[in-house]
Parts: structure tokens; C-alpha cells; sequence
């Protein structure tokens, strides 16, 4: 076979693979709109952003204190987790030398394989009832964001990681041979060089926390309401559908598909904004 | 099992359209949607049992089921309540009974509370356990997702709707909601009286509230004599015959006591 021949049958593969993955992603959103229309037909959009409050069994779907919890559960999460996912890869790439820099890696990369429900097992039988000591019930936001922060930590942490990683060894060559000292380095160089990577895995670490199901509903208490502080019980909207989607039926079990068609959207809004910012080239 | 249920909700919006006709070697099931998931395990079972039968179970809530056994769209009815006054033309076989246990850490003082103190404690009323009785200390009022049997039945009882209830927390399955008063001594949560008792056994600091004067156990709401409880009903309009005979006398055996268990209902028989 000729080399062109090759190519040509490759790049059918390769546009085979490409159209059914994104044929995927358009099935879904599809399915779940056709899923929510009855209810959305019925009541109209409005009526998800002003109802009175959450009560399916009652006709009313309110959906803004869960668009807020899943945004607050969030938001803190990686508040917490991106000083320290990116202080830990600095550490590990510039400071930690050999073992004790191989062993964070591989620590980091363990955390990364929990599975979410043990996280949030742990949870529930640890952080909860320490946060109960402060302030009841403890199944709260802030319990709901500790844990999506350990389990967003490795994400941001390995994809710094990645980014200081590539960068070409002309740039620490260069710093060093101007006399510049190793923190004059990390932060003129090396972290304005490796921003929109570092921003990209924030915003990939941000989709997973919104996504994050098992752990948050183990902890975060459930309750649909407005946070109004941190120890406030609240309900994301994953949570909302998994503990509501294997006894609901009719207009309640089309609204939780509303739920995850709102969620679908703003994951998809974050992926466009990581597109945005990551896709430009940063360095040569 | 969630999968399970998740499947049987997909199959229920796909079979709702069509009108449900009994032919030879099918059974047609509608109604009740508690006890929807219990009747589809039974019925697979069934159908393992005797090739050839098909059992359709549709959930649609007891009205339906009372509606469709009627009029002969279904060939059983699920009824998750005992029959009404108006509704003594059917025919009505108990399969297995449905309880509830309110549940208090096994360090909380409080031994006892009234029905008032209950529906108090769950509106909002009353926020702090030396109201009832108790050690001062606020209470974690538990309470479950919107959907769940459990849930409709404790509403039901304590003539509550179910956006009445402040709560601060909301669980899903029984277990989550013994783990979360196992793990604070300031919870109250209700949850399925065989899983409370099987846990309370097994040494989770929980106890099981008595009602009325009526300890919370599974014998208790096997012989009726404990309040929150319910009878869960396959109907019929006719004396049954045939398959629909052989299906009900099935469900009442012995040999489907396991999956009744399996759901957290209490099985007629030990």
C-alpha cells in the first residue's frame, strides 16, 4: 500500500472515531431534552428558575438553590484545591529531588484513583461528625466542598504537573544563565509560561466537581435551599437526581432530566471557556 | 438495584402508551409504585418458574391500580393501602407489609415522643431536644427524597404534605439514613423498620422509637398492631383463576419471602 493510500484509509478511521464520539454527546443531549420537554411544555422554563420552592410531588420545580449549591460546592472546592494542586507540582518539579519528588507524584496519583464513593464514605464517618462538633447537623457545604476538593487535588496537581514538564529546557537554562535564583524562576518563568495549562486543568478540575455525584450526596445534607453559611445542609444537582430518579414518576421524573439538562449546559458553558483560554499556544 | 428500577421506570414509560389486553400466558400489573419494584422481581421470578408466562407490572400509583383492575385494563391492581369503604368490590391479597421506624441515636435520653411531638419536631416546631424530654442540644430532623415509599408513608400517617417539613438533611436509601444518625446524637430520622432492626442487632448506635405504646419490630408490624405500617395489596375485581391465581398465590409463598425482604418489607410468614 502507498503511502497516500495509507493516509486515505486512516483518516476515514479517524473520522469514523471523531463522528461517533461527538454523535454520542449530540444523542444524549438530545434524549434529554425529548425526556424533560413534557414538563418543560407544561410549565415552561420560567417556571424552574421562579417556582416555589422544590416539592415534585406538589407540581412546583424550583432549580436555582441547586444551580446555587452545585456552584458554591464547586467554586470552594477549587478555591481550596488550586493553591495546592499547583504549590504540590511546583514542589515536586523544582524543589522535592528524586525519591521524596517520585513518591509525592505517585501519592497524588493514587488520590486520584478513589473511587468517589469511598471518599465520600469517609466523609460521612469522619469530616461530618467533626463539622457536627462546630456546627449541626455537619453534613453541610462546607463538608460537600472538602471532599470535592481532595478529589479535584490530583487533577489540577498532575496537569501542572504536565504543563511545567513541557516546558522547553532552554527556558531554566536560559533563567540560570542570567543568574536569576530558583524562585525568580518559578514565578517570572516557569508559572507565566505554564498559565493557560494550569487554567485549563482548573476548568477540566471544575467539570468533574460539578459532575461529582456519590461523594457530595453522602455529605452534603440534601436539603434544597439557599446556603446562607457554610454549615448550611444544601442539594447539588447531581444529587438531586440520583436521590429522587429511582422512585419518580411523570412530571417529577421528566423535571429531574431538566436538572440534568441544566447541568449538561453548564458543564458544556465551562468546557468553552477552557477551550477558549487553553487553546492558544503559550510558548514556542 | 438502582440500575433495576432505573430500567423498570424506562420500561413503564415505554409500555404506558399502549392499552394493556390479558392474552394467553400474560399477566397484566399496574398500580402502586411502591410496590411495583417488589412485583417485577416477582413476577421475573415467576416467569422463571413457569416458561411462557410474560407479567407486565406498570407503576402508576394505587388509584390506578383500583382503576385498571376494575375495568379489566390490568389483570391485578397494587394497591400499597388497605382497600376503602367504596372499593369492597374488589378482591384484595395482602403480600407482604410495609413499616416505618423512627430512629433516635442510642445515646439520645428520649424514650418516647407523641405523635404532636413528632409532627412538631418535623415541621419546624420544635428545634431543641429539651422540649421533648431530652438532653438541650438542637435537633437534626432527617428526612427522605421526594418519590420514596417511606417517605408517602410517614406523610400519610402524620397528615403531612410533604413541602410542611424543615428539615436539615435529606437522605436517599435506609442505609444512608441509619449511617447518618449512627453518626450524630442529635439526629431523628425515619427509615424501614426491618433495616433498623437488623442494624440496631448488629450493634449501630441507633434505637428504634416505639409508637403508641407499641414497640417498633418487625413482629409488631407483621401482626398489625404497630400504627405506622401498611398492608401492601394485589386486587383483583374477580375470584382469580388461573394465572392470575397461580402469580398471587406465589407472591404470598414462602418461596418469595426473600424478595420481600430484599425491598425492606416485612414477608407475611417469619
Amino acid at each position: 500500500m502507498s503511502p497516500s493510500a495509507r493516509d486515505a484509509r486512516l483518516l476515514r478511521w479517524l473520522a469514523f472515531a471523531a463522528g461517533l464520539a461527538s454523535a454520542v454527546l449530540i444523542l444524549i443531549v438530545l434524549f434529554l431534552m425529548q425526556e424533560s420537554w413534557p414538563v418543560i411544555a407544561r410549565y415552561g422554563l420560567v417556571h424552574f428558575v421562579s417556582a416555589r420552592g422544590w416539592h415534585p410531588t406538589e407540581g412546583t420545580f424550583n432549580l436555582v438553590p441547586m444551580l446555587a449549591a452545585s456552584a458554591a460546592t464547586s467554586a470552594l472546592a477549587i478555591a481550596l484545591a488550586t493553591p495546592l494542586g499547583v504549590a504540590a507540582a511546583i514542589f515536586s518539579r523544582f524543589y522535592a529531588a528524586g525519591i521524596v519528588g517520585r513518591l509525592l507524584h505517585w501519592v497524588i496519583v493514587l488520590l486520584a484513583g478513589i473511587p468517589s464513593v469511598v471518599l465520600g464514605l469517609w466523609g460521612l464517618t469522619v469530616i461530618v461528625p467533626l463539622i457536627l462538633k462546630v456546627a449541626p447537623p455537619g453534613t453541610s457545604l462546607l463538608a460537600g466542598s472538602l471532599i470535592l476538593a481532595l478529589m479535584i487535588l490530583p487533577t489540577i496537581a498532575l496537569t501542572t504537573e504536565a504543563a511545567l514538564a513541557s516546558l522547553p529546557s532552554a527556558y531554566g537554562i536560559g533563567a540560570a544563565a542570567l543568574g536569576l535564583s530558583r524562585e525568580a524562576i518559578i514565578i517570572n518563568i516557569a508559572i507565566p509560561a505554564t498559565k493557560a495549562s494550569i487554567f485549563a486543568g482548573v476548568m477540566l478540575a471544575s467539570a468533574r466537581a460539578l459532575g461529582e455525584t456519590m461523594a457530595v450526596l453522602m455529605v452534603s445534607g440534601n436539603v434544597v435551599q439557599l446556603p446562607k453559611s457554610l454549615f448550611d445542609p444544601v442539594r447539588t444537582l447531581t444529587a438531586n437526581i440520583a436521590l429522587e430518579m429511582a422512585y419518580a414518576t411523570g412530571d417529577h421524573r421528566a423535571s429531574l432530566f431538566v436538572s440534568g439538562l441544566a447541568l449538561t449546559a453548564v458543564v458544556l458553558a465551562l468546557a468553552a471557556v477552557a477551550r477558549r483560554s487553553g487553546g492558544q499556544v503559550v510558548h514556542a | 438495584m438502582r440500575i433495576g428500577t432505573f430500567l423498570l421506570a424506562g420500561l413503564v414509560l415505554a409500555t404506558t402508551m399502549q392499552p394493556a389486553s390479558s392474552a394467553e400466558g400474560k399477566l397484566v400489573i399496574t398500580g402502586s409504585s411502591t410496590i411495583a419494584p417488589l412485583a417485577a422481581e416477582m413476577a421475573k421470578r415467576f416467569e422463571e418458574k413457569s416458561p411462557g408466562t410474560r407479567i407486565d407490572v406498570q407503576s402508576g400509583g394505587s388509584s390506578r391500580g383500583i382503576g385498571d383492575a376494575r375495568s379489566g385494563l390490568a389483570d391485578i391492581g397494587m394497591v400499597s393501602r388497605a382497600l376503602k369503604s367504596d372499593e369492597v368490590d374488589l378482591k384484595a391479597f395482602a403480600i407482604a407489609r410495609d413499616g416505618v421506624s423512627l430512629i433516635l441515636h442510642r445515646d439520645n435520653v428520649v424514650s418516647a415522643l407523641s405523635d404532636q411531638q413528632i409532627v412538631d419536631i418535623y415541621t419546624g416546631k420544635i428545634t431543641d431536644w429539651a422540649e421533648v424530654g431530652g438532653k438541650a442540644g438542637p435537633i437534626t430532623v432527617v428526612n427522605k427524597a421526594e418519590g420514596r415509599s417511606t417517605l408517602e408513608l410517614f406523610l400519610h400517617h402524620f397528615k403531612l404534605k410533604a413541602s410542611d417539613i424543615k428539615a436539615q438533611v435529606v437522605i436517599g436509601d435506609n442505609q444512608q439514613g441509619i449511617k447518618t444518625v449512627a453518626g450524630n446524637p442529635g439526629a431523628i430520622g425515619y427509615v424501614s423498620i426491618g433495616t433498623a432492626e437488623f442494624e440496631a442487632r448488629a450493634g449501630t448506635p441507633i434505637k428504634l422509637l416505639g409508637m403508641a405504646g407499641v414497640a417498633a419490630s418487625v413482629e409488631n408490624v407483621r401482626n398489625g398492631s404497630f400504627p405506622l405500617a401498611r398492608p401492601l395489596n394485589l386486587v383483583t375485581s374477580a375470584e382469580p383463576q388461573g394465572l392470575t391465581k397461580a402469580f398471587i398465590d406465589f407472591t404470598k409463598s414462602a418461596e418469595a419471602y426473600d424478595l420481600v425482604r430484599e425491598q425492606y418489607f416485612v414477608p407475611l410468614g417469619p
